[in-house]
């Protein structure tokens, strides 16, 4: 049972997986296209911005929808700014959630605003979390890389890749 | 992409050799970051404005003051997202074509939304073209053959 090879089938399943369920869109395989050795880190830089101007925009949300007098205009420029960026880099449930978020805004419906807003909150804490262990794992060099995998759930199937604390030296894709 | 028009505006065809600046406009950070990276791809000098007032200073095209530096600023292509707070794309689109140093420089519109009366709009306008997002490298790497006269694979 080679580690490695097994390591490597997990990452590419993993990532895989993300696709499938739907999370990511071929947009993220554009961004991933982009990335190149004058750029290596490129994924990962353009993911955290979103990450940083995702959690601005929730932020503004949450405030705007908690005001007495809704400004459904000011609402509905920050989902529009949210459902571009996640776009932009393949967020695909994000994306959809906002769509509808935006049609509540246009008419102006306080709980379908509401709900959308727990559930893009929702879709991003769970994306932002797989990304992380995405690039957690994948961050390497061209060739040598030590991972070190503590408590990261990588589970396909009935392979629960669950270690604590193992170093592996090898190659990663 | 959705619509374009041919690349006749002789002074803004380059001549082969020469690399491209493309002024890039859009009010999203991470949409700028994606264009810059898909243009520079492209082998192209990008700079890029996060509203339309911006890319007119960058342009020398501020109402009232006249940059002798930026009268040319040799930008060969500016590619704008529509939907900007303030000026929006299509604003910014008219006051290039509505200037006399700088009606001739092509003008790509970006959107994410394909709203035909929109793209008429803008090609009325006379936007060069107009491109969906999310921009593919595909788009973009066509986009800057035709800017360069180059023999492009479609």
């Amino acid at each position: 049972m080679d580690v490695m090879v097994q390591l490597q089938r997990q990452l590419f399943d993993y990532t895989a997986s993300l696709f499938h369920e739907g999370f990511l869109d071929e947009q993220f395989n554009q961004l991933q296209q982009l990335q190149d050795e004058s750029n290596p880190d490129f994924v990962v830089e353009v993911v955290t911005l979103f990450f940083e101007d995702a959690e601005r925009l929730l932020n503004e949300l949450t405030n705007a929808l908690s005001q007495e007098n809704i400004d459904f205009r000011r609402l509905d420029a920050h989902v529009h700014q949210l459902k571009g960026s996640s776009s932009s880099i393949g967020a695909q449930r994000i994306h959809t959630v906002c769509i509808s978020f935006r049609n509540s805004c246009e008419e102006q419906n306080v709980e379908g605003c509401l709900k959308s807003l727990q559930q893009v909150k929702h879709e991003y804490s769970t994306v932002k979390s797989k990304l992380e262990t995405l690039f957690k794992v994948r961050r390497s060099g061209p060739f040598l890389v030590r991972v070190l995998i503590c408590n990261i759930e990588m589970t396909y199937g009935e392979t629960d890749f669950g270690c604590r604390g193992v170093s592996v030296l090898g190659s990663v894709i | 992409m959705a619509s374009s028009s041919t690349w006749s505006s002789s002074n803004w065809v380059m001549e082969s050799g020469d690399v491209p600046h493309v002024l890039a406009v859009d009010d999203n950070l991470i949409d700028r970051k994606l264009v810059e990276k898909l243009l520079r791809n492209s082998s192209c000098k990008v700079t890029t404005a996060e509203n339309g007032p911006r890319a007119l200073e960058f342009l020398g095209l501020t109402s009232g003051e006249q940059n002798p530096l930026n009268g040319r600023s040799k930008v060969n292509l500016v590619i704008t997202d529509y939907c900007m707070p303030g000026m929006t794309g299509y604003e910014l689109l008219k006051k290039i074509k509505e200037s006399s140093e700088m009606k001739e420089i092509p003008v790509v519109i970006m959107s994410s939304e394909n709203i035909p009366t929109r793209i008429n709009k803008c090609m009325e306008e006379g936007a060069q073209m107009f491109m969906l997002k999310p921009l593919k490298q595909s788009d973009v790497k066509k986009l800057t053959c035709q800017l360069m006269n180059r023999d492009c694979e479609i």
